[in-house]
C-alpha cells in the first residue's frame, strides 16, 4: 500500500503541491487526474524517488521512502517499474536490449533466462521480432509499448505510468489502456497511473483521483467521480471553457 | 528588498554566494565518482565503450593534429635556429616542446571538442529525455554508470593519444627538418636522445593523466546540469568545451610551474 500525506512541495514562489493526501491500495489502478501543469508527474516523482518534498511523507508499506536514501531507497525501487512520459528509451541501445537492461544489470539471472523473459515480455505488448530495432526506428506507440515491456520486465510489485498515452491518437490511446489492464489482469501489480484522457480513463481506472490546486480533491470509483458535485471536476471532466482576466486574452479553453 | 545604495552590493553578495555554489556542486559531483571508482560493482563493459567512445574514435584527428603541429613546428624552429646556426638542435627542440608541452595540452583540447562535447550532447539529451531518471528509478546510480567510466577511460586513453601525438609529431618535424630542409637524420635524433630525459617525458605524462579526469569531469557535468530542451544542450556543450579549455590551460601553467 502507498499511503502520501501531507505533501508538499515547492519550486520557487511557486507553491505546487499543499498538503497532498492520498491512500493507493495494493492490487488496484489508481489513475491521478488533473490540468496539465498541475503537479501530477510532480506527484508520481515523489513516489518514485526522484524529488523530495519540503513536507510530508510517502508511507510504501509502512516505510517512508522520503527519509530513504542510496541503498535503502533502491531497494524500495527495485519492487517498481515506471514508464516514463516519453519512453525514456536509451537510445543507443536497440529494442532488445532496452528491455533486457535491467535484468541484465539488477539481476542474476542467466543469458538464457534474459533471452526467455524478454522475448516473452516483447510478445506480451505485441512487439515479438521487433527486439533488433533501434527506438529512433519505431514509431510513438511503439516505443510506448517497449517502455512498458522495459518497465514490467522484472515483475514489479508497484508500477507507475507518467502519462503513458500523450501525444497518441485516440486508437493507440485505447490500444495501450487495454495493455495496461491486461497485463494488470495477469500480474496484479498496483498502478499508479497519472493521466488527462477523459473520458478514457474511467474505463482502466479501479479509482479515480483529481488532483488540483495541488490537494486531492476527489477520490473515488470512475462512476463516484464522474457523479461529482464538485464543480472543479465536472469542469475537468466536461472540458468546459474557463473565463481567463481579459488582460491574458479573454477566454481560454481548458483541455 | 534592499534599500537602492545597498542593490548593487546584495547582487555582488548574490554573485559570490552562487559562484561558491556552483564551485561546491562541481567539487561534490567529483568526489562522489572519484569515490564509485574505487568502490564496486565496477562496469566493465561501459569502460570498454568509453575507452572506444573517447579515445578510438579521435584517433584520426590526433594524428593529423599531431603531424601538422609538428611540421609547422619543424618549419618555423628551424627557421629560428637556422639565423644561430644552430640547426641541429631542431630535433630536440621539436621533442621537448611536443612531449612537455603542446602534445598533451593540443591533444586535450582537440579530444575536447571531439568527444567531449559529444559526451556532454549524449548526457544531456539523456537528462532532458528523463533516460537519467529512468536509469535512478531501475536502481541504478548514473554517476557510477555514465560519470565513472567516462573518467577512467579518460585516464587510460589521453596518455595513450599524447604518445601518439608526440610521436606522430616528432616524425611531422623529421619530415619537415630532414627530408625537406636536408638536415641530417642521425643529428634530428641523436640530439634528441641527448636533451630529452625521463623528466620530460613524465611531465608530459603527468599532465595527459591530469587532462584526461579534467576533460570527461567537465564534460560530464555539464551535461549533467544541462538546461532545458535543444537550447539548454547546446548551451552546455558549448560551456564544456570553453570551460576545459581553460581549465587545461590553467592546470598545464600550474604543473608547468611545480613539476621539473
Amino acid at each position: 500500500m502507498i499511503r502520501v500525506q501531507g505533501l508538499h512541495k515547492r519550486f520557487g514562489a511557486q507553491e505546487v503541491l499543499r498538503g497532498l493526501d492520498l491512500d493507493i491500495a495494493t492490487g488496484e489502478i489508481m489513475v491521478v487526474i488533473g490540468r496539465s501543469g498541475g503537479g501530477k508527474s510532480v506527484l508520481l516523482k515523489h513516489m518514485i524517488g526522484l524529488l523530495r518534498p519540503d513536507a510530508g511523507a510517502i508511507l510504501v508499506d509502512g516505510t517512508d521512502i522520503t527519509r530513504l536514501r542510496g541503498r535503502a531507497l533502491d531497494r524500495v525501487r527495485e519492487r517498481y517499474g515506471v514508464v516514463f512520459q516519453g519512453g525514456a528509451l536509451f537510445d543507443s541501445m536497440s529494442v532488445w536490449d532496452n528491455v533486457a537492461f535491467p535484468l541484465r544489470e539488477k539481476s542474476r539471472r542467466t543469458d538464457a533466462e534474459i533471452r526467455e523473459r524478454v522475448e516473452e515480455k516483447l510478445e506480451q505488448v505485441g512487439l515479438g521480432g521487433m527486439g533488433d530495432k533501434d527506438p529512433a526506428e519505431i514509431s510513438g506507440g511503439m516505443r510506448k509499448r517497449v517502455a512498458i515491456a522495459r518497465a514490467l520486465v522484472t515483475e514489479p510489485e508497484i508500477v507507475f505510468f507518467d502519462e503513458p498515452t500523450t501525444g497518441l491518437d485516440p486508437i493507440l490511446v485505447n490500444t495501450i489502456h487495454h495493455l495496461i489492464v491486461d497485463l494488470h489482469r495477469k500480474f496484479r501489480f498496483t498502478a499508479v497511473m497519472v493521466s488527462h484522457e477523459i473520458p478514457e480513463i474511467f474505463e482502466i481506472a479501479d479509482r479515480v483521483a483529481m488532483l488540483h490546486d495541488g490537494t486531492i480533491v476527489e477520490v473515488g470509483p470512475p462512476e463516484a467521480v464522474r457523479g461529482s458535485a464538485k464543480a472543479v471536476v465536472q469542469q475537468f471532466i466536461r472540458g468546459d471553457v474557463e473565463t481567463v482576466p481579459a488582460e491574458h486574452g479573454g477566454r481560454r479553453e481548458t483541455r | 528588498m534592499w534599500p537602492a545604495p545597498l542593490r548593487p552590493i546584495a547582487a555582488l553578495g548574490h554573485l559570490s554566494l552562487e559562484i561558491v555554489q556552483s564551485l561546491g556542486r562541481f567539487g561534490r559531483f567529483f568526489l562522489q565518482a572519484a569515490g564509485y571508482t574505487v568502490i564496486p560493482p565496477f562496469k566493465l563493459g561501459r569502460l570498454i565503450d568509453r575507452v572506444h567512445f573517447i579515445g578510438f574514435r579521435s584517433l584520426t584527428i590526433v594524428v593529423l593534429t599531431g603531424a601538422f603541429t609538428g611540421m609547422v613546428l619543424g618549419l618555423q624552429i628551424f627557421l629560428t635556429l637556422s639565423r644561430f646556426g644552430s640547426e641541429a638542435y631542431l630535433g630536440p627542440a621539436v621533442a621537448l616542446s611536443l612531449i612537455r608541452e603542446l602534445g598533451p595540452v593540443l591533444c586535450a583540447v582537440f579530444v575536447t571538442g571531439l568527444a567531449g562535447s559529444a559526451l556532454t550532447a549524449e548526457i544531456g539529451i539523456m537528462k532532458i529525455t528523463e533516460q537519467i531518471d529512468a536509469l535512478q528509478v531501475m536502481a541504478l546510480n548514473p554517476i557510477r554508470y555514465l560519470v565513472v567510466p567516462a573518467i577512467v577511460a579518460g585516464i587510460i586513453t589521453f596518455p595513450l593519444m599524447v604518445s601518439i601525438f608526440d610521436v606522430v609529431g616528432i616524425l611531422g618535424g623529421y619530415l619537415v627538418g630532414v627530408e625537406l630542409l636536408g638536415l641530417s637524420p642521425g643529428t634530428y635524433f641523436g640530439e634528441m636522445k641527448t636533451f630529452v630525459d625521463w623528466s620530460d617525458l613524465m611531465t608530459g605524462y603527468w599532465k595527459a593523466l591530469s587532462f584526461g579526469i579534467i576533460v570527461p569531469w567537465v564534460c560530464t557535468y555539464k551535461g549533467f546540469n544541462c538546461g532545458h530542451g535543444a537550447e539548454g544542450v547546446a548551451r552546455a556543450t558549448t560551456q564544456a568545451v570553453v570551460l576545459s579549455s581553460v581549465l587545461i590551460l590553467v592546470w598545464d601553467y600550474f604543473l608547468g610551474s611545480v613539476l621539473p
